[in-house]
């Protein structure tokens, strides 16, 4: 017989009363977090910004020195939050578990709201590029000439001058037909479940750019019995978090929770196939917004690989399996390192034969997100990826792996290698 | 059960990686589960065993000698020699040639960055020309930005304790221009690139700024922020700029040796199969007949069991989180085992800020197999092992036995759970 338990006769909670403060307009209290700070400076080690921008004073100062500042006097925001490329590394160092990209995510709302001229080529600039999703469907309506346009030298000029949008890197291109479309076409779910239900929440990436991730993602939960959904549903707000664009992001959540609530009720649990979008509403939903809903989607959001390795027995469907494969050079997204699956797909297909696949280490790829795209960063976020890149130039293989589209935009542009998703080899291997 | 293995190690320092490898040598399947960094990313790289006696006797020239005098009931009397010295060598074959001390019994003496010389049984090869027992002439060098490290503090520091050569200090201007609070890091990446600074690279900016200290001084030495990933590379640049021998003193936190050493047990836990969740915490565990049958761990708002015929708990003491206080009492917070502790919060410490605090021997007491014991002195659970700062009994801080511990007990609580599962 087997019992869960866990000790709790004993009450282990701060016992110091302190007078709850606020500091930021909604009303947020991280008193406590900032208290936790005992200044060990493990964040600032961590931070991948910190350590080739010379501006950028790191995640301690962004965190809880910045909340004792404000808190102290009425001081403005540091115009250097605008730096922090919120990859999150530093909350995954804290050993007192300050909630740092919290505060981050916070402050740099507030900044925008308050201290940012929304008529300056910056903000336009941010707001176009945390929406990505607008552009996308536009783009995706008329893909052939959207890719035409967006990858002609000359628009990628004037982008660069107008938006401060950097012409160094190559435009993503959007698939023919969207992932949408694609479910559409073949009549949505062809497995039905009562027990294993899963809604996918595909985020833009792999619905305009790389459908070929979402079909995987159908497929290979299909083979083991699960009754896909794919409800309506629009960005994770990643992109807005690490712009300050708090405002777009819980639109966005507001629609985004209430689709996938209704579903859980129905027993579907959520699964993301982007690093990125299952953080955010894992993490962020919970910490930044209010929406009835969010804490049972926040429990019920998973990883695709991720919840496989939970409830099947992924490794024994692929014990003794040959896959014909090329050979891999594996990066984990710091989205994923965060959420303890930097191992994952390394520990899941290094037993498969016919392939090897090889860990780059440890560093972030650089581009975080939107970061890379902005004309005044991309130097700093090839600097940040030249560990990766050097490491992909030693693997064995000439073809990258990762969760995370941005990401895979970074390994393509620095090393000229395709990338694909574990879920793309999962789906070659059990389907 | 989808996740399940022979035995799960929760805590990701030196003690729950090395009782990764030593359970995996006996064939068992391992996974390791780690919620944050260790406090490897704190402490100075080095690795001691033990330089003084329980009465603050030392530094020991041998720290198998002063084994005898350690109270009963510390962990190395527990264990025993013969599990130091399996410790050690399980360390000496992961860090490979990036460490030194192997070749000896006895304590090495390296400068601190407070110009202290502490007795320990492993040094970085970067801190290697450091040495207090070399007699060559050494020059010390801090940067501006660097409170940390004041180097004609710490030169004048290690005069006065009597080394047998000439230090002396200086404090330069580090070529490129930082802000004022840069991180280690920054320098490190700074050097490891080889940055552009004024048409020539930082190495040599470097070099040419500290040359004109020299002064005849055969070795220099920085703080411990020569490069990182091509930390040999930058180092060999450095001499050969400086016709002298260049070295890294260990520094306080953040510490670049720990996070080198971190990176260093990683690879060998990966090079030996282990599986590795990072990020996560153990929140709780189930019991299947009085053994744990599994650790629970917290994936960002679902439990999720993880089941293992054996574990070792390796969460650390106080500063890794293994142990935690409060005004109530002190407690193992994840089995909820037994810490004898003075009721009294009072008795915990004793005036003397430096004296023999109980509180840092507080921990786990560990039977012969290094299990967890209730008051009674029977185990917890038939399958539950312990290592590292969680064990009590030993004030490592004052003893500088710290990493010495993790390593015996480490290698002791992997075999027992390897073998058991
Ligand atoms: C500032 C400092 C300086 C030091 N300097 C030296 C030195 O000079 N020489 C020396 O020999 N030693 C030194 N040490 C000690 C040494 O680095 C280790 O702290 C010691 O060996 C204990 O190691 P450990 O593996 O038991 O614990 P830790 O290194 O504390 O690791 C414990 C791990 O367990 C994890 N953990 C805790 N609870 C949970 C949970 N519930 N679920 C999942 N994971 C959990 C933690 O996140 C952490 O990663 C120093 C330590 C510090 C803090
Ligand atoms: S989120 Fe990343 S970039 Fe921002 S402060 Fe933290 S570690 Fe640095
Ligand atoms: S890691 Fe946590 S405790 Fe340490 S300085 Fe950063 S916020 Fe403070």
């Amino acid at each position: 017989m087997s019992d869960a338990q866990s000790p709790a006769d004993f009450d282990f909670e701060p016992v110091d009363e302190y007078e709850p403060v606020e500091v930021f307009d909604d009303g947020m209290d991280l008193r406590p977090g900032a208290d936790n700070c005992y200044k060990c400076t493990a964040c600032d080690t961590s931070c991948p910004v910190a350590e080739v921008d010379d501006e950028f004073p790191g995640p301690k100062f962004q965190g809880p020195e910045q909340w004792r500042l404000k808190r102290k006097e009425d001081v403005e925001i540091d115009d250097s939050i605008m730096s922090c490329s919120n990859c999150m590394r530093c909350d995954n160092a804290c050993p007192s578990s300050v909630p740092l990209s919290q505060m981050h995510n916070e402050a740099r709302g507030e900044y925008v709201e308050n201290q940012m001229d929304h008529r300056s080529r910056e903000y336009i600039r941010n707001r176009i590029l945390s929406n990505y999703r607008t552009l996308a469907e536009l783009g995706s309506k008329v893909p052939r000439l959207t890719n035409f346009v967006m990858g002609n030298s000359l628009v990628q000029k004037i982008n660069e001058k107008t938006l401060g949008i950097t012409s160094e890197r190559e435009f993503p291109e959007f698939a023919s037909q969207t992932f949408r479309e694609w479910w559409a076409e073949r009549g949505g779910a062809q497995i039905e479940s009562d027990e294993k239900r899963i809604a996918y929440f595909h985020g833009c990436y792999s619905n305009y750019n790389t459908p070929e991730v979402g079909k995987a993602l159908v497929r290979v939960f299909e083979e083991f019995g699960y009754e896909v959904a794919v409800p309506r549903q629009r960005c994770s707000g990643t992109p807005m978090f690490a712009n300050g664009m708090l405002d777009d992001a819980e639109r966005a959540a507001k629609v985004n929770v209430p689709e996938f609530k209704d579903l859980i009720d129905e027993g579907y649990d959520v699964i993301a196939s982007c690093t990125s979008c299952s953080m955010s509403l894992k993490q962020e939903y919970p910490e930044l917004f209010q929406i009835s809903g969010i804490d049972e989607v926040s429990n019920h959001t998973y990883e695709a690989l991720e919840y496989l390795r939970i409830y099947e027995d992924v490794e024994g469907a692929l014990e003794g399996r040959t896959v014909d494969y090329p050979d891999l050079a594996y990066h984990a997204p710091c989205h994923a390192r965060n959420q303890g699956l930097d191992r994952q797909a390394v520990e899941l297909f290094r037993e498969v034969d016919g392939f090897e696949i090889e860990d780059v280490g440890s560093s972030c790829s650089g581009i975080s997100g939107t970061y890379g795209w902005k004309s005044e960063k991309y130097e700093k976020s090839m600097k940040i990826g030249e560990d990766m890149f050097d490491h992909m130039r030693h693997a064995k293989g000439t073809v990258g792996m990762t969760e995370c589209p941005t990401c895979s935009m970074q390994m393509a542009h620095g090393s000229g290698y395709e990338i694909r998703h574990p879920l793309q080899l999962l789906e070659e291997a059990v389907v | 059960m989808p996740i399940s293995e022979d035995v799960v190690v929760v805590g990701g320092g030196i003690a729950g990686s090395v009782a990764a490898l030593s359970a995996a040598e006996t064939g068992a399947s391992v996974r390791l589960v780690t919620h944050k960094k260790s406090t490897l990313r704190h402490a100075s790289g080095l690795v001691d065993v033990l330089g003084y006696t329980s009465d603050g006797d030392g530094p020991l020239v041998d720290p198998f000698e002063g084994l005898g005098d350690l109270p009963e009931g510390h962990p190395y009397r527990v264990v025993g020699e013969e599990a130091i010295r399996e410790g050690l060598a399980t360390f000496d074959e992961v860090v490979g040639d990036e460490y030194l001390g192997g070749h000896t019994d006895a304590n090495a003496l390296v400068p601190t960055h407070g110009g202290a010389v502490k007795p320990t049984a492993r040094y970085p090869r970067a801190a290697a020309a450091g040495i207090a027992s070399d007699d060559r002439d050494m020059l010390l060098v801090g940067f501006e930005s660097m409170t940390d490290f004041e180097a004609s503090l710490a030169a004048a520091h290690l005069d006065a304790a009597g080394v047998p050569f000439e230090a002396s200090g200086v404090t330069v201007a580090f070529p490129r221009n930082f802000r004022a609070d840069a991180k280690v890091t920054r320098f490190a990446k700074a050097l490891d690139t080889d940055e552009d600074v004024g048409g020539r690279g930082t190495r040599e900016a470097l070099a040419a700024t500290v040359e004109p200290h020299l002064d005849g001084a055969e070795r220099v030495g920085f703080p411990s922020l020569l490069g990182d990933d091509r930390r040999h590379e930058v180092r060999a640049d450095l001499e050969a700029y400086l016709d002298a021998e260049v070295f890294e003193v260990p520094m306080g936190p953040p510490s670049l040796p720990g996070l080198r050493l971190e990176d260093l047990l990683f690879a060998a836990l990966d090079a030996a199969g282990v599986r590795i969740s990072s990020g996560n915490k153990a929140v709780g565990y189930e019991t299947d007949d009085g053994e744990v049958s599994a650790v629970v761990v917290d994936r960002k708002g679902r439990e999720i069991p993880y089941h293992a015929s054996a574990v070792v708990l390796a969460t650390g003491g106080l500063v890794g989180k293994g142990i935690a206080s409060s005004r109530e009492g002190v407690r193992e917070p994840l089995f909820d085992c037994y810490v004898p502790h003075p009721d009294d919060r009072y008795d915990w410490f004793v005036d003397d800020a430096f004296g023999d605090h109980p509180f840092t021997s507080f921990g786990v007491v560990p039977d012969d197999r290094l299990r967890p014991t209730r008051a009674d002195g029977h185990a917890e659970f038939e399958n539950l092992f312990a290592a590292g700062g969680v064990v009590g009994g030993a004030n490592v801080a004052a003893e500088k036995s710290a990493s010495g511990v993790s390593l015996a007990t480490g290698v002791v609580a992997g075999r027992e759970a390897g073998e058991s599962a």
